[in-house]
């Protein structure tokens, strides 16, 4: 017979040995570079196109969202249609995303059709027309879609606590409105691509299984100066303007059965020393199913579905930002217990048990998420664009693997004080 | 090409073992013949609340997820109308870890009071999220209630009515498990760097001596075929009217379900489909419209909703609708157009086979359908589709009978 209340031996993470897949580079004849994971398991393949052209960089609200959204909405060869039709009769997806800093345009296909892919992909990325009928199309869909989400608590919730945080005209709490998308303008759009599309400004990331001549493709398609170049940007400085006031209450529904509640408050970017220390006890505090919050709020309390706290990874400022949505009459209760449990963190020293615990839990999620070409140039991604390397990488895991209960109580003193947070809620 | 190996325990509890040595990870993937259709109608959510419990602790193990963490691992879970499934994904040297765990909840679960009485509160919080306080949340309660009369499909996975959770007792919590939670109505898994021989051992070693149990026969009511149009108008406190429409469909296991699920591809698959580009992009009548079904395992629902742009009338957004479907019915598609979902499907295919979990995943539902194998021959049954499949499909799904209807007006 087994002995089923004895949990079988397991190797502790502390002695996975987790190594990062070197990165192929590249430079196109313009300059622009390209990295690489090669992989040759599977016969897909990710390209991705990044430009400093995120909403860092727009002075108008919207601009920069706008125009990388429209860029593939036609050419001066193709409409939108045809775009589409162009991609998805390959079976491939052509997405494009705006952040805070970059914007980007990802391609994934089966690799045997890169070949027909890059030339549509390369209109959109050089010669888009910005339609003004596509503009009125997407301004007013637009528009629908916020009034829809501006009657979900937790989406109005996540724009006032970033509101709170940075400022209502700061990159990072800025918001949409049906204001802005009315001022769109293509003459804008045009503008804001002619300056930070350019090849000057362009990374590639490449991963997956690829053709032998994929350099010389992309030299084809890409690699000429004969578009938009040359332009660099200047990243100006943003004052961040946090709110006085630290505690709000919002009814956006009458009827509204649950709160959205957002407790949170500014923490340093991750050029900080203190920011991979702080990803272990924000980990422990709310990072993971085991975490504080999770244990008391949901599985001992039963107040909500789920409570997360997250660390802000933004290149200017970040933020620890504790998110729920609770039952309307007890969201309340579950912020005094959010403020109870930082008060444990400060007060009482992590058991070793739970730290080890944490350690090994979060090394076998950066194993799990290492697995395959996509996710390892994915974090390639993250460090080059930030301008790090993979010190950085081992670094952060060191710090996993070796701070004490005594480093992490201390940085729950300096950071985990209720008085410093943010609290807001929203039925 | 997936490749794969498969057992069956004394007791019946099939195993199906993918060695792939190119990752550092471990899937246990455990997937149990049960879902919100095999529910008593005066209890439904009942298969989702206990997927819920579950983790409250078993027989041995006071705490499922911290031994999980320790040893470096993730889970989560799932439920469907139609099934349950349970997984894990760990480093590989710590397998041993997920066949402790997985194998003693199937041998008994703790039933304890204190799990039932907080999952469900969790659950009703989950209800509420979900369901209630969105805009919109409650039209697929309606729809399905709207499209079936007999068949479990006229509730969803997360139950009909909130009573149901707050009613439930762990009597029920305990008959439920023993009826449905066997060895010989589940499928097992294991993923990644494993080998056969391995697999074979720890599934030998932790579920070979867990009782059978009875074969559970699923004898569901079957639902009439629907004989007139459906028809509901809701008005609600929300900004934009829209337009829902549901339509009986092929189930996931019926020879037709490949033509019917390009037929929704053909309607809505990306910015170059019929219904955005018509509807959207030329008429302007709806902000957005899709064309989805869930390939539910019963005969299921195809459905088509949309946002109606302000100021639009529902009788011209409807109408604009049925001329889209009219060319469906009636005309052959372009074997290009054919060949473009073709191509979608493939590529959706591969990229979902790269991930380890999604293979772990689909093998136990493949098997669950009729053999694993199925996995790596799907693809050629859409390929054997052609223009005039697809135009009876449509003729079929969108016949004038087989329609439910639901006005979503914003009112204040």
């Amino acid at each position: 017979m087994i002995n089923r209340r004895q949990a079988p031996a397991i190797k502790d993470a502390v002695n996975f040995d987790i190594q990062l897949k070197p990165l192929e580079q590249f430079r196109l004849d313009n300059g622009i570079p390209v990295y690489v994971v090669r992989s040759s398991e599977q016969e897909t393949l990710q390209l991705e196109l990044v430009f400093p052209a995120g909403s860092w960089y727009e002075s108008e609200n919207l601009v920069a969202s706008a125009t990388n959204f429209l860029m593939k909405n036609g050419t001066s060869k193709h409409s939108a249609l045809e775009i589409n039709e162009m991609t998805e009769y390959y079976g491939a997806y052509l997405n494009r995303n705006c952040f805070h800093e970059n914007a980007t345009y990802t391609l994934h296909c089966l690799s045997r059709h890169i070949p027909e892919l890059l030339p549509t992909l390369q209109e959109v990325i050089l010669d888009p027309v910005f339609p003004e009928q596509e503009l009125a199309i997407f301004t007013q869909n637009m528009k629908q879609k916020l009034a829809v989400n501006l009657q979900k608590s937790e989406f109005v919730a996540n724009r006032h606590i970033d509101k709170y945080l940075f400022g209502e005209f700061h990159p990072y709490g800025r918001v949409s409105s049906m204001m802005a998308y009315d001022a769109l303008q293509t003459e804008s759009l045009r503008g804001f691509y002619m300056q930070h599309y350019t090849y000057s400004n362009c990374k590639i990331f490449l991963a997956g299984n690829l053709p032998d001549n994929i350099i010389p493709l992309l030299n084809q398609y890409f690699g000429s100066t004969q578009w938009n170049g040359e332009r660099h940007n200047i990243r100006p400085e943003m004052p961040i303007l946090p709110s006085e006031e630290k505690k709000y209450r919002i009814f956006n529904d009458e009827n509204g059965v649950q709160g959205s509640i957002r407790v949170a408050r500014p923490f340093p970017n991750r050029y900080h020393p203190d920011f991979p220390k702080m990803l272990v006890l924000n980990t422990i505090f709310g990072g993971y199913f085991g975490s504080r919050l999770m244990s008391n709020i949901r599985e001992e309390k039963g107040y909500t579905y789920g409570i997360h706290s997250q660390l802000y990874n933004f290149r200017q400022a970040g933020a620890v930002n504790i998110t729920t949505e609770a039952g309307r009459d007890v969201c309340e209760k579950a912020i005094a217990e959010i403020y109870l449990e930082m008060d444990k963190l400060r007060n009482e020293p992590i058991p070793e048990e739970e730290l080890s615990l944490v350690r090994n839990f979060m090394i076998g999620s950066i194993l799990g998420d290492l697995d395959g070409a996509f996710q390892v140039i994915q974090r390639w991604k993250n460090l080059i664009l930030n301008d790090l390397d993979e010190n950085y990488f081992y670094n952060n895991i060191r710090t996993i693997k070796t701070i004490s209960a005594e480093e992490l109580q201390q940085l729950a003193r300096q950071y985990l004080s209720p008085e410093d947070f943010y609290e807001l809620i929203v039925i | 090409m997936v490749h794969f190996s498969k057992f069956t325990l004394d007791n019946g509890l099939r195993v199906i073992v993918h060695e792939d040595v190119t990752t550092p990870m471990a899937v246990v993937n455990v997937l149990y013949d049960v879902g919100a259709r095999d529910e008593d109608p005066r209890q439904t959510g009942f298969a989702h609340l206990f997927e819920h419990l579950m983790f409250g602790g078993s027989v041995n193990i006071p705490e499922y997820d911290e031994p999980l963490q320790m040893a470096g691992g993730e889970n989560n879970a799932y439920t469907t109308n139609d099934l349950t499934n349970y997984y894990i994904e760990l480093p590989a040297e710590n397998l041993e870890t997920a066949f402790w765990l997985e194998s003693d909840r199937m041998l008994s679960l703790a039933f304890s009071e204190k799990s039932l009485e907080v999952q469900r509160k969790v659950v009703t919080e989950e209800f509420k999220e979900h369901y209630i306080n969105k805009p919109y949340g409650d039209v697929w309660h309606k729809m399905r209630e709207l499209a079936y009369s007999t068949h479990p499909y006229r509730w969803m996975t997360i139950g009909k009515e909130l009573k149901h959770i707050e009613d439930a007792k762990l009597e029920d919590v305990k008959s439920f498990f023993f009826r449905h939670y066997r060895p010989c109505n589940a499928i097992l898994v294991v993923a990644g760097k494993v080998t056969h021989a391995q697999v074979k051992e720890l599934a030998e070693k932790w579920f070979g001596d867990i009782p059978s149990g009875e074969r559970y026969v699923r004898n569901l009511p079957v639902e009439p075929v629907q004989d007139k149009a459906h028809f509901l108008e809701i008005k609600s406190k929300v900004p934009l009217d829209a337009l829902y429409k549901a339509y009986h469909m092929p189930s996931r296991i019926d020879p037709k379900y490949y033509a019917a699920d390009l037929v929704s591809d053909v309607l809505s698959g990306g910015g170059s489909s019929r219904l955005h580009q018509a509807l959207v992009k030329e008429k302007k009548l709806f902000s957005n419209i899709d064309c989805y079904h869930f390939g539910s395992l019963d005969a299921g629902l195809m459905a088509i909703e949309g946002k109606l742009v302000k100021g639009v009338k529902m009788k011209d957004a409807e109408k604009a609708i049925e001329e889209e479907l009219d060319k469906l019915r009636n005309e052959l598609i372009p074997e290009r157009e054919l060949q473009k979902v073709k191509n979608r499907v493939e590529s959706m295919l591969a990229f979902e086979d790269m991930g380890l979990l999604s293979r772990a995943n689909n093998l136990a539902f493949y098997e669950l359908i009729g053999d694993a194998s199925d996995m790596n021959t799907e693809f050629a049954k859409y390929e054997a589709v052609t223009v005039t499949d697809i135009r009876d499909q449509a003729q079929a799904i969108f016949a004038a009978n087989n329609v439910n209807t639901i006005h979503y007006y914003a009112g204040n």
